[in-house]
């Protein structure tokens, strides 16, 4: 009944708890893709109601925006159960102290992601749904981490690390500095892509690869009136009208989403010159395809757009 | 207190004088060219039972191009004069799961109300863009008591929104003067009760874009200003 660091049904609780993550902030975007975040004017409660009382024929599969968004705040809340358990199992059963306590700091982060989400909603904010969007990924790659740590996969890892094994590692003298700089990059790219969808502006720039058709767009004032003024009625929505620094913000992105394709490529090819580490040259090269697909998944939304 | 009854009874005669030196302004607005089609909406089952067009309604169009929906208000000419605020508030309704109207003028502190005609839950989102206009976000059940809103700075195209019903918006234009109108479904419009003078006056289509027309309004009669956008 004491602590240990192998645990397996706490790690398959890891694991599910992760998955659901993975499928809350799915739905976080097609609140946000929908415009939807304000169709619960209040919060905690819903059109008055406790959360969770709020009839179900009132938003279960009506299609409307409270449908979306009050699916957010149900499935939010069995995030927070969930987390909260797992928080609690780390601190009872884990034996390593570190793990435990991130298993507290996931638990605050989950309390802190819902009052965010809330204060939006009741604040009138858009600022705060910026970082709630980003500590919404923040939490899942935390979520995401814990369970890794629970893993098998850890335990050799960490064994090859400290030499203790036949199987220790070394890695080219420039993998590590470009992981971790690929690595931040991709946290400031999550901002910038928060900023944009919170800005409700929807595609600053609608075409891909060229910008406007050109490689860098103009952002005058009376280029800026003209797109605008074509920009009403592209959509139902009728989004607000784009700005020139919505316009850089955009291509900030675009660029810096270039930055991490090349950085993380680096990785995939740094890893595989070394000794003995073809494991981490395996998950190299399953970062760099999940990058490709982020990157197309990005070019197809302006294009189906 | 006879001093100040004369005062009043002065005050109340400048007022009189300045209505009865005044005009309407009257027009009509057209659209030249194939507008773009309208997108289709994605309707819910309740709204899709209800809504009229089920399509955007960026341009109303009449079939010999009168164009509804422009907003029409002086610009210029009015400069160091005030007016009072209109005691009757303006109304918005929500039926068919569309704001009516679509394009509206309201004075700076009138009361807007907005009514929910429907059979569904909407929420009345106003976004103002101008500081000093609070944004508000408000649940409306069906046939619920109107809800009331006002705003203090000029603004225009003060948005509307219901997050439900993503299609569904209103814009309102806050002016200092009550001399503003909206082109109706013939594409005609009416500025009434001008003072006499020089304005000059700017037409507004939310797609179609804006112009502007210098009008003399005469002491007596009225003035006439038609105005024509191309299709865009």
């Amino acid at each position: 009944m004491g602590r240990s660091r192998n645990n397996p049904a706490l790690t398959v609780f890891a694991v599910l708890t992760a998955v659901s993550t993975l499928f809350l902030i799915w739905i976080g975007g097609v609140v946000t893709s929908h415009g939807a975040g304000m169709a619960v004017p209040d919060w905690p409660t819903t059109f008055g109601y406790n959360m969770f009382a709020f009839p179900l024929s009132e938003w279960f599969f009506t299609g409307t925006g409270i449908s979306k968004e009050h699916s957010h705040r149900i499935v939010a809340s069995v995030i927070g159960f969930l987390t909260t358990i797992l928080a609690v199992w780390l601190w009872v059963k884990e034996e390593r102290r570190w793990l435990r306590w991130l298993g507290v700091i996931a638990f605050l982060a989950v309390s802190a992601q819902g009052v965010l989400g809330g204060l939006r909603v009741t604040l009138y904010k858009d600022e705060l749904g910026i970082f709630h969007a980003t500590l919404a990924q923040i939490f899942f790659v935390l979520v995401s981490s814990i369970a890794f740590f629970q893993t098998k996969w850890w335990r050799k890892l960490v064994e090859c690390r400290s030499g203790g094994s036949s199987e220790s590692v070394e890695f080219h003298r420039w993998f590590r500095p470009v992981m971790l700089a690929a690595t931040i990059l991709i946290l400031m790219q999550l901002v910038l892509g928060a900023s944009m969808r919170h800005q409700h502006a929807g595609l600053a720039v609608p075409d891909f690869p060229l910008a406007y058709g050109k490689v860098w767009p103009p952002t005058d004032a009376a280029f800026l009136a003209e797109v605008n003024r074509a920009r009403i009625g592209a959509d139902h929505r009728d989004f607000l009208p784009i700005t020139a620094a919505q316009v850089h913000l955009h291509m900030a992105h675009r660029m810096t989403a270039l930055v991490i394709l090349v950085l993380v490529a680096t990785c995939a090819v740094l890893s595989r010159k070394g000794e003995k580490q073809e494991k981490v040259a395996r998950f190299a090269t399953g970062w760099l395809f999940l990058i490709l697909a982020q990157a197309s998944l990005g070019a197809y939304t302006v294009w189906s757009n | 207190m006879k001093l100040n009854r004369r005062w009043l009874m002065l005050a109340a005669l400048v007022a009189s004088l300045q209505f009865i030196s005044a005009g309407d302004i009257t027009g009509k607005i057209t659209l030249k060219g194939t507008p773009p089609p309208e997108k289709d909406l994605p309707l819910d089952p309740q709204c899709g039972k209800i809504h009229p067009t089920k399509k955007t309604k960026f341009y109303v169009v009449g079939a010999n191009g009168e164009l509804a929906d422009t907003f029409i208000y002086v610009k210029d000419g009015l400069t160091g004069k005030t007016f009072p605020v209109p005691e009757k508030p303006a109304l918005i309704d929500q039926v068919g799961c569309e704001y009516a109207p679509y394009v509206s003028g309201v004075m700076v502190n009138q009361r807007i109300l907005v009514r929910n005609s429907d059979p569904v839950l909407h929420n009345v989102h106003p976004i103002p863009a101008v500081a000093g206009n609070k944004e508000a976000n408000i649940a409306q059940l069906p046939k619920a008591k109107d809800l009331e809103f006002s705003f203090a700075k000029e603004e225009q195209f003060l948005r509307f929104k219901c997050d439900v019903h993503p299609w569904m918006f209103s814009y309102v234009t806050v002016l200092s003067h009550p001399f503003y109108a909206t082109s109706a479904a013939n594409g005609t419009f009416k500025i009434e009760n001008l003072p006499a003078g020089k304005y000059t006056i700017e037409a507004i289509h939310r797609k179609a874009g804006k112009q502007t027309m210098e009008v003399e309004v005469p002491a007596t009669g009225g003035k006439e200003a038609n105005f024509t956008f191309d299709a865009k």
